[in-house]
């Protein structure tokens, strides 16, 4: 008994000694211990397979074909996400002039989630103020823009949709990140953004001045 | 009789009993210990091709999941960001150094960048990111804190058992969706109870126990 005992002993501090604890660090793939259906010949996004010549689940489109889509409303306005319109380019159709205003009607919801978007995709450069100097700023990218520069703030609404999605000079664009509908809330976002710098008292509504004092 | 079975043989049943006992008690604590998925996959940290750390830029530059994951509210599948998203940033920041070669190369010629996936349900679950994140359950319940993390290594079991300690009272977990990208957040036991049974009510939360939901 006095040796199967030692044993035992023996045998669980060595399993202990060469499996670990829970929750150590291993690099090495978790083992599974039933793995009757774990994993299945099936496609899953962003894993390699060799079936495509390109060795990607995730097949990019083939040229020449379009997503299947509804079409999308602004105002009086409607188009395919796929088709040249003002709402999807930001220009005039038919002409390179840019939009002057927002082809959404602009309320508080959609600005609420236009400032939601920026804080996401551009504050980590332009700053949760829009004056350029977000986080990034300090590690050496230099040439971030104030967006309440007059240059900025005075162009038209379509300009800047266009700047957030296909990018300027060295800021790339977000069309691929930030869908259209939401590229438009970040133009309205960013208007209210230029109006905060140069608002008067006066443009606050009477009954509302009071909210302003602290 | 003593001729054939020597004394000694009179205890043995009762020793051959408990030796039986433990070892039994120590193969099922063993299997118990080491073969679920709190030591299975808890703790895995493959090495990445890029030494890309989420501290540096959830938490130092404080940018948000979604600038990287912008998938994981629209769709059942958070997506490993390509290298465009990088190179956003990295055409000027760190724009000839070493350590990115392989997003500039990706950037250059579409060639994915081969991340090690460190978080995999096995095939037959069912699993939705954006009704979780829409709902109040935060990356850090199911990840762990990712921002505090240099290399990603998986902090939670996301076992069944894991799954349905919440799908049976999601009111413990869910926060404002606010926060849900917030990873340092915390809050009181007694205003989470109270404002988790508020967001159960207010949004009709039923977050299913049926089989069929999660393996369908
Ligand atoms: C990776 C950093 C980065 C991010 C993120 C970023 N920008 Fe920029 N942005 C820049 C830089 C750099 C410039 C200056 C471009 C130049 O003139 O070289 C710029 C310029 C601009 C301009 C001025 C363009 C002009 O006409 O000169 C606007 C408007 C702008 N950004 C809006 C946005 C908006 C809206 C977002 C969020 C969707 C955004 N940016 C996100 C880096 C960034
Ligand atoms: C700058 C881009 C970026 C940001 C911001 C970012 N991530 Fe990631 N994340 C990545 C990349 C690239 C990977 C793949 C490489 C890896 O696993 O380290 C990844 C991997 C992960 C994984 C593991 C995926 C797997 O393979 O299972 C999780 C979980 C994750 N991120 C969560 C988060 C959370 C939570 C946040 C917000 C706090 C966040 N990420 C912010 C780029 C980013
Ligand atoms: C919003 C801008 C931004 C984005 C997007 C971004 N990075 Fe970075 N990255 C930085 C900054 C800033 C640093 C810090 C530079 C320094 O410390 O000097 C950095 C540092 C790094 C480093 C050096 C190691 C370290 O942690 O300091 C690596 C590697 C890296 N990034 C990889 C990536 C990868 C891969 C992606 C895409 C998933 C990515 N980055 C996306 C801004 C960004
Ligand atoms: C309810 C739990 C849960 C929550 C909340 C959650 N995840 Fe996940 N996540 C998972 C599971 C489970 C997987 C593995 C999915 C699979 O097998 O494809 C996963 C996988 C991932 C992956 C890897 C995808 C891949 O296949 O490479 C990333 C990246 C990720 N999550 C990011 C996030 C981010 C960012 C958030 C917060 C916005 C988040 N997750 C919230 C459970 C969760
Ligand atoms: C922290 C809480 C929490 C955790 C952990 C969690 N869930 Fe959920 N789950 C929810 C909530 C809340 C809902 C939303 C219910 C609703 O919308 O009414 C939900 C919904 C779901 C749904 C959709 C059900 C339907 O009716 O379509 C699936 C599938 C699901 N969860 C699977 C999982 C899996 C698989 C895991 C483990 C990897 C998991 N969940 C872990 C809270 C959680
Ligand atoms: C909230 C989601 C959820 C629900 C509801 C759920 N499961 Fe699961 N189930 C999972 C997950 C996640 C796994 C994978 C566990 C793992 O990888 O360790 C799993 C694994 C399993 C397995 C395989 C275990 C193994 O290790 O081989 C069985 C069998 C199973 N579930 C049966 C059921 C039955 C029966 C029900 C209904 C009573 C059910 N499940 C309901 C999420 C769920």
């Amino acid at each position: 008994m006095r040796y199967f005992l030692l044993a035992l002993m023996l045998a669980t501090v060595a399993a202990v000694g060469v499996a670990g604890f829970r929750g150590t660090l291993s690099r090495k793939p978790p083992i599974e211990v039933f793995p009757d259906m774990d994993r299945q010949a099936k496609l899953r996004p962003q894993v390699p397979n060799a079936f495509f010549p390109d060795g990607r689940s995730s097949q990019l489109p083939p040229s020449g074909t379009v997503a299947r889509s509804r079409k999308m409303v602004a105002g009086n306005e409607s188009v395919y996400p796929f088709e040249e319109g003002p709402l999807t380019t930001g220009r005039i159709t038919g002409t390179t002039n840019f939009i002057e205003l927002n082809p959404f009607p602009v309320n508080v919801s959609f600005i609420a989630r236009g400032q939601d978007r920026y804080q996401i995709t551009c504050s980590p450069c332009h700053g949760a103020q829009g004056d350029g100097k977000g986080s990034i700023s300090k590690y050496g990218f230099a040439t971030i823009a104030n967006l309440h520069d007059k240059r900025i703030s005075t162009q038209p609404d379509g300009e800047l949709f266009n700047t957030v999605g296909h990018g300027k000079n060295t800021m790339s664009g977000y069309a691929s990140n930030v869908s259209i509908d939401d590229r438009w809330a970040i133009v309205a976002y960013l208007r209210a953004l230029q109006l905060s710098r140069v608002a008067v008292i006066e443009d606050v509504p009477a009954d509302k001045r009071a909210l302003l004092k602290k | 009789m003593s001729d054939i079975f020597p004394k000694w043989t009179n205890k043995l049943p009762l020793q051959i009993a408990v030796g039986a006992l433990l070892m039994g008690t120590a193969v099922s604590a063993g299997c118990w210990y080491y073969l679920t998925p709190k030591y299975t996959r808890v703790g895995y940290q493959p090495i990445q091709p890029v030494g890309f750390s989420h501290a540096t830029h959830a938490d130092q530059l404080g940018i948000d999941c979604r600038y990287c994951h912008n998938g994981v509210e629209k769709s059942w599948y958070s997506n490993v960001p390509a290298a465009a998203t990088c190179l956003n940033c990295h055409n000027a920041v760190l724009s000839t150094d070493p350590r990115l070669e392989l997003v500039r190369e990706s950037g250059r010629t579409g060639k994915p960048i081969p991340w090690v996936q460190v978080h995999k349900t096995p095939d037959y679950v069912y699993f939705n990111h954006s009704v979780h994140v829409a709902r109040g359950v935060s990356c850090v319940h199911c990840h762990g804190q990712v921002n505090k993390m240099d290399e990603v290594q998986h902090a939670k079991p996301l076992s069944m058992a894991f799954c349905l300690e919440c799908h049976r009272e999601p009111e413990k977990f869910i926060r404002h969706p606010k926060e849900v990208y917030n990873m340092d957040w915390a809050v009181a036991p007694e205003v989470q109870a109270n404002a988790g049974e508020r967001f159960v009510r207010e949004w009709k939360i039923e977050a299913s126990q049926n089989c069929s939901a999660c393996h369908r």
